[in-house]
């Protein structure tokens, strides 16, 4: 049985869709240079999902802007807010109803991919969303 | 308002503005909007779209700002979203054609004054799709329950995308012609025919005797990686007088130009070619425009 410490600060994401736990750690910014403890497990066996990526980072908070774009690449992603050892916060992402400044329209042809300064915005429809600008859409992880 | 996508439109606008349209061509309405300008944003060719914007506005009274983009400030780098809340200083109403898509929407989320999408790349050009469901009003006298083709490259046309949610929008059969690989996007097809309840049909092979209406787009040669083949596509596509034995006694043929050679000559002179028809209506249809966003 795999077997990492538990954080004292910082923030646990579980139930990560198998596999993308690397690319949650990259769109929180945690690279090499990161000086604290980050652990990142991987086809974790899951009761819901069969198996699960969960990442624990500390030392650090994580964003609504953040979470907003968690729940792209893996909708049903559980946050923990940790503080002195202890769950302080708890939270399921799930695909919000529109997006406002987050993700990037992957049309290399959208008017928001030459303009500076165009904040992004995408509106769901279904588990898709529509480029308020080009007018596209895409599935919700080709945002990220 | 801004006229930014057929998607922004419902049946009711959509018919306001044909009926406004109607009486503009038959000489029952005039709108007066003397004293309005009209800033003319073009920053990519065009002909039909640009001088019927013109012509329209000065049928109505208006000033016209000519934008030339080769003599601009874009010369210098001036962005376009600079570009636009500059010149909403100096018109009331903007048309905007770009070849980025989204371009029309950010026009219109920055400025206060009107926008019109007169093109925005490969997404919309709203103004043409309102001069096709004109046209075919016009011509027919109705647009729900006829037999519409569409026929050509429909991957590629921003034109044909949104025709087909206009023609669904009032209950048309559309039938959609292209070539193998140049077919409309299926999931663009599946949204209509849930949004409206109808059913498109397909085809590769260019069969249209049941159609009231032919409406035919180019195929563009590099859009093929192998040049025999573009050679016999195009061949194969192209509207010849004699494809025209056996069709519908009142069919129309319409396109929405520039044609190159995907019809033959001969079929300009007969009397189912209605395509400059079409686009001289591009004036009225756009004096409807104007006056209807400005009012709104």
């Amino acid at each position: 049985m795999l077997k990492v410490d538990v954080i004292e600060k910082g923030t646990v994401v579980d139930h990560i869709k198998a596999g993308k736990g690397a690319k949650v750690l990259k769109l929180m910014g945690i690279g090499e240079d990161y000086p604290y403890r980050v652990a990142l497990m991987m086809h974790v066996p899951s009761k819901k999902t069969k198996e699960k990526d969960i990442v624990k980072i500390a030392e650090r908070m994580i964003t609504e802007k953040e979470a907003n774009i968690i729940a792209l690449i893996s909708p049903g992603a559980t946050i923990n807010i940790i503080e002195e050892g202890k769950v302080k916060k708890k939270y399921t992402v799930d695909l919000p109803e529109k997006l406002e400044g987050n993700g990037i329209c992957p049309n290399p042809n959208c008017i928001t991919r030459s303009e500076k300064d165009v904040e992004q915005r995408f509106a769901k429809e279904d588990s898709n969303y529509r480029c308020h600008y080009c007018e596209r859409v895409f599935k919700a992880e080709e945002l990220v | 308002m801004d006229l930014i996508s057929i998607r922004d439109l419902n049946k009711e606008t959509v018919g306001e503005i044909l009926d406004l349209a109607n009486d503009v061509a038959d000489g029952k309405k005039k709108p007066d909007l003397k004293g309005k300008i009209i800033a003319t944003l073009f920053f990519e060719p065009s002909t039909r779209t640009k001088l019927s914007f013109q012509s329209a506005a000065m049928r109505t009274g208006m000033s016209d700002l000519d934008f030339l983009a080769d003599l601009s400030s874009l010369k210098k780098g001036e962005s376009f979203a600079d570009t636009i809340k500059t010149v909403e200083g100096y018109a009331d109403i903007l048309v905007v054609r770009h070849k980025k898509e989204g371009s029309a929407r950010l026009a219109a989320d920055m400025s206060e004054k009107p926008v019109v999408n007169g093109g925005d790349g490969g997404n919309q050009h709203p103004t043409q799709t309102l001069i096709d469901l004109f046209s075919i009003r016009r011509m027919k006298g109705k647009i729900g329950e006829l037999n519409v083709t569409l026929m050509g490259d429909l991957k590629h046309a921003r034109t044909m995308r949104s025709l087909l949610y206009g023609l669904s929008m009032f209950g048309a059969n559309v039938t959609l012609i292209s070539p193998k690989g140049l077919e409309m996007d299926p999931e663009y097809i599946k949204e209509v025919e849930e949004k409206f309840k109808v059913k498109v049909k397909t085809k590769n092979e260019p069969e249209f005797r049941d159609a009231d209406v032919l409406y035919v787009c180019r195929i563009q040669a590099e859009r093929f990686a192998d040049p025999y083949e573009a050679q016999s596509v195009m061949k194969k596509f192209r509207l010849m007088k004699s494809d025209l034995e056996g069709t519908k006694k009142e069919l129309i043929i319409l396109h929405p130009l520039p044609k190159i050679n995907e019809i033959d000559a001969e079929i300009d002179k007969m009397p189912q070619a209605k395509y400059f028809e079409q686009a001289h209506y591009g004036v009225p249809l756009r004096i409807a425009v104007i006056d209807y966003v400005l009012r709104k």
